[in-house]
């Protein structure tokens, strides 16, 4: 079995607990070892960068420094501002000995040095790339016949682009929520951006993009969200009363992460998956698979 | 000798680890604005805060709200035809602003981010509601109810921690940050 260096992120821990309970679950499940770094720092979502470029990419640089010391050889995120976060600074300090003089001389103050061997990845990518997604459907035991999802694959995930990466019109959330036998829709906002820390800093900015995404997903009859990371599903999740206030709209539409998803298909129980800390409850859509 | 730099060079000068093409490489062909899904909450879009850049007129450029309102979802990045990282740009200009202490009165932007950072380097790790305060002073009591409403829902639900967490190893961790920033000395 493959280990992989896990990097929950903070979110994980507070706001997004059934993010991360219900990737341990189907992780698993599927034989794909997460093993946690230990003594992880927050990356820093987009915060860092507005005040100090090089503070930003050495907070990340040392959290994937603690990973190489543990000689494994991916970096695992579910957070997709972790993700583009890890992605990009190791890619930048690999293609700029500058940069990565610069950041080693700080990790040197913390006894850590990093040579940019991970190769960084985002949850979703292990599950189907390395799992596969036939071997994803032979473990599916309760298929989501007739759910209808929205694949919201957000900003960071997709973007700034990474290698070869289809960042217009990406298929592969669609792939995966056919093989746990629910019927993907198509969703043309799944890759815009649902206003991130312009929640708190722009709230009238963030409450108009999330609007959009709800709307969209309601026109295109779904049943439920599906989401790669906290971030893009606490706006549209935990503000959807906000918006509803702002508006004048009556969004109900459950938000749940793709992990959780999964968890049911391949017959794990709701708690154990966090089904049940939703503001908007997820139970009704998803009753039905057991 | 004095060697006047022009404003979009010390723009480049604050992206030093940015990796896309110069701004003044730029074609003015509005495909970023068109793409961009906070335009029109941003007093001008970012077409028009780099034609700004690039013609040197700084005031205008820090007194906008434009980077502000850049949610960083780097849309117009992977559209841009001239290769320009423009996500990065407004990045750079935040960073540029907050430097300068010049920009626009009552925006959160800067104080979120900087007590954000605060938070971070204090504790290594991040918890939201120590960025309540932040909010509630920008926001008044009316902001405040309604983001109880939502912090409460949460709370009910059992997903926010009532402590926050550190790292374990924090006194390193602050000798990292020193290393980069000044934040006190070493306790
Ligand atoms: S990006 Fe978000 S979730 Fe990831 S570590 Fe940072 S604050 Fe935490
Ligand atoms: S969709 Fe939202 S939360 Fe997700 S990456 Fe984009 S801005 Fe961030
Ligand atoms: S998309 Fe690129 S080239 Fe076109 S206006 Fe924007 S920055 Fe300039
Ligand atoms: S990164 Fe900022 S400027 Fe670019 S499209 Fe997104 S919100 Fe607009």
């Amino acid at each position: 079995m493959k280990q992989y260096a896990y990097y929950p992120g903070c979110s994980l821990e507070s706001m997004a607990t059934s993010y991360n309970l219900s990737t341990l679950e189907v992780a698993q499940t599927l034989g794909v070892e997460l093993k946690e770094i230990k003594d992880w720092n927050c990356c820093g979502a987009t915060a860092y960068f507005p005040v100090d470029e090089l503070l930003a990419h050495t907070l990340v640089a040392r959290n994937l420094a603690l990973a190489e010391k543990d000689g494994l050889s991916d970096f695992v995120a579910p957070c997709s501002a972790c993700y583009k976060n890890a992605y990009f600074t190791n890619a930048y300090l690999k293609k700029d000995p500058d940069l990565a003089e610069h950041i080693n001389y700080a990790l040197e103050a913390d006894n850590l040095h990093i040579n940019g061997t991970m190769t960084v990845r985002h949850l979703i990518e292990v599950f189907i790339e390395d799992v596969g997604l036939d071997e994803i459907g032979k473990k599916v035991t309760h298929p989501l016949k007739g759910l209808r999802v929205a694949p919201y694959y957000g900003c960071q995930l997709l973007r700034p682009r990474k290698e070869n990466q289809n960042v217009e019109n990406p298929q592969f959330f669609e792939n995966l929520l056919s093989a746990l036998g629910a019927e993907a829709v198509d969703y043309p906002s799944k890759t815009r951006c649902c206003g991130g820390s312009l929640i708190v800093t722009n709230r009238k900015a963030a409450l108009d993009m999330v609007h959009i995404l709800l709307q969209d997903a309601v026109n295109r009859k779904a049943d439920v969200i599906a989401t790669t990371c906290p971030m893009c599903n606490v706006n549209l999740e935990v503000y959807q009363n906000q918006v509803n206030r702002e508006f004048g709209t009556q969004y109900s539409i459950p938000v749940m992460y793709f992990t959780q998803l999964m968890g049911v298909a391949l017959g794990i129980k709701p708690a154990k998956l966090g089904i049940g800390k939703e503001v908007v409850s997820g139970e009704p859509a998803l009753a039905f698979a057991y | 000798m004095d060697i006047e730099m022009s404003f979009s060079e010390e723009i480049a000068n604050v992206m030093y680890a940015s990796h896309g093409n110069p701004i003044t490489d730029c074609l003015q062909c509005g495909t970023c604005s068109g793409t961009c899904p906070a335009a029109e909450f941003m007093d001008h879009t970012p077409r028009t805060i780099i034609g700004l850049i690039n013609a040197g007129y700084k005031d205008e450029v820090l007194a906008s709200n434009t980077f502000w309102s850049c949610a960083s979802c780097y849309h117009c990045t992977v559209r841009c035809p001239a290769g320009i990282d423009i996500a990065d740009m407004m990045y750079a200009l935040k960073r540029y602003s907050m430097w300068k202490g010049e920009h626009q009165e009552g925006l959160i932007g800067p104080v979120f981010a900087q007590s954000f950072v605060k938070m971070i380097v204090d504790s290594g790790r991040s918890y939201e509601p120590l960025l309540a305060p932040t909010y509630i002073f920008k926001n008044g009591p009316r902001g405040l109810v309604q983001e109880m409403q939502t912090a409460t829902g949460l709370m009910l639900k059992g997903r926010l921690p009532l402590l926050p967490k550190k790292i374990k190893g924090l006194k390193k961790f602050r000798n990292m940050v020193r290393r980069i920033i000044p934040i006190g000395e070493p306790t």
